[in-house]
């Protein structure tokens, strides 16, 4: 069978799979059945190779748990230029009150909390809604503990953070693994202590913190967190409380507070970095 | 009151989409970004200045249409800057791929030599065969993210596989007339 010759530009879009069904067989037949479109077919079959081996290379980096600095910077990002753009309608409010109050009427005005859960997990993780379930839970736990001890004046914590030793041994004793208190002063907020509560499927350790103002953090760190995945950072709100987790490993962490979602985010970089295993040397 | 309510809810929900629409673009831009630089830390500094000039920019974005070519734009621009400024050192690195071309292949080795010879394109090439091949957008969607005609995208992507194609086949891969490549043992 005598055949046309191909243009190159053909070629591609046949490697690529943008040709027009019709077109795409017609070349399939010519490459196959004329021996003068061997080197064309060479080329392709070469092509499609480089296609197959860029993303067996690439398309793990799409599972990758996210850094929190990107992650901070998608949200941290929002509250700035759009209240600029805000303000020329009306007087500037004061940031973080601003956005806590829009958050709040919002919430007000939607209802149910467990419909923001699921509004920011949904778009965060297309396909993997159903694994997602499995960390909302740990963001809701970690909220709602933090609501009924951090308000708590008299008896926030069991253990002080001036045992903060005896803290950390016992509560690492009780949940099998060493856990840590990261260190939050350079940001601002002092560890006043830890308790140990009943988590999913066994005991969490949540630890405190405070500012000069009063104003309390809550970590809440378990370690049965044997069928999640790795997730990179999320965000929840319930209620008042703003919520930053992830999962590593068996570990489940959230960072809980009343504050403004940028400056939650700073914070939970911190933590994320303190608390990290050391990562293995890249493979370079 | 119930205006300036009304008002306040409607630009939250529009933040939150617009917080989920570019959160759902992150894991591509890094994959790009990752195979463009070829470095996971300067990768993600690209993703982040990104979108930090997403945000500053945000206006230009047409609200409701894909995020995703709009983003990669945005990308493409920085990473031009940031390869301008370094001139000299693009004429070297094209100047050692002809000494350094990786070996011909073995199946179990492709990926390494692949990672190796895709990092010696001129970045042009890169960019075409990465927006081709990983985001799998149309040539069309190419050019109108890289600002340059569809038949320089197609040049560009015929350039870069004859490339890669000769430095990972080897010295016994087929040669394109004109090409002065040599594989250095």
């Amino acid at each position: 069978m005598k055949t046309p010759a191909l243009p190159e530009e053909d070629l591609h879009a046949y490697a690529d799979g943008q040709l027009p069904a019709a077109r795409a067989s017609e070349m399939a037949a010519w490459l196959e059945q004329d021996p003068a479109h061997a080197e064309d077919l060479q080329r392709l079959r070469a092509w499609r190779a480089q296609n197959r081996a860029l993303h067996a290379h690439y398309d793990p980096v799409l599972e990758e748990p996210l850094p929190p600095r990107l992650a901070a910077a998608v949200l941290a990002g929002a509250s700035e230029p759009h209240r600029r753009r805000d303000e020329g309608h009306e007087a500037p409010a004061n940031g973080p009150r601003w956005w806590r109050y829009a958050a709040m009427l919002l919430l007000t005005l939607t209802g149910a909390a467990g419909g923001w859960l699921a509004h920011d997990l949904s778009a965060g993780s297309r396909a993997r809604n159903a694994l997602a379930t499995g960390p909302a839970v740990l963001a809701r736990q970690a909220a709602v503990a933090h609501t009924v001890f951090s308000a708590d004046l008299r008896r926030p914590v069991e253990v002080g953070a001036d045992q903060e030793q005896a803290l950390v041994t016992w509560l690492s004793r009780r949940l099998g693994v060493n856990v840590r208190a990261p260190k939050l002063a350079p940001l601002g907020y002092d560890l006043i202590g830890g308790r140990l509560l009943p988590g999913q499927s066994g005991p969490v350790a949540q630890f405190m913190y405070q500012d000069a103002a009063g104003q309390r953090l809550t970590l809440y760190v378990s370690h049965d967190q044997v069928q999640n995945r790795e997730t990179g950072f999320r965000f929840a709100q319930e209620g008042k409380v703003n919520v930053f987790y992830w999962i590593d490993g068996q570990f489940g962490y959230a960072l809980s507070g009343g504050i403004a979602r940028a400056e939650l985010s700073r914070i939970a970089s911190s933590v994320y970095e303190q608390l990290a295993p050391v990562a293995p040397a890249p493979a370079r | 009151m119930f205006g300036r309510t009304a008002r306040l809810q409607r630009q939250q929900r529009e933040r939150q989409a617009d917080e989920q629409a570019m959160l759902a673009c992150l894991p591509r831009l890094r994959r790009y970004a990752r195979a463009l630089t070829g470095a996971r830390e300067s990768a993600d500094d690209l993703v982040q200045d990104t979108l930090e000039r997403a945000w500053q920019k945000l206006d230009s974005w047409k609200r409701g249409s894909d995020m995703r070519p709009w983003l990669f734009a945005i990308m493409h621009n920085l990473h031009a800057d940031q390869r301008r400024q370094p001139a000299l050192v693009t004429v070297e690195l094209e100047q050692a791929a002809e000494a350094t071309a990786p070996q011909s292949a073995a199946e179990q080795g492709l990926a390494l030599d692949l990672e190796a010879a895709l990092q010696l394109l001129p970045a042009e090439q890169r960019e075409v065969l990465l927006l081709v091949v990983l985001e799998e957008m149309r040539y069309e969607e190419v050019a109108a993210t890289l600002g340059i005609p569809t038949g320089t995208v197609m040049s560009r992507l015929s350039r870069a596989r004859e490339r890669l194609r000769q430095w990972m086949e080897g010295p016994g891969g087929r040669s394109e007339a004109g090409s002065t490549l040599k594989v250095v043992k």
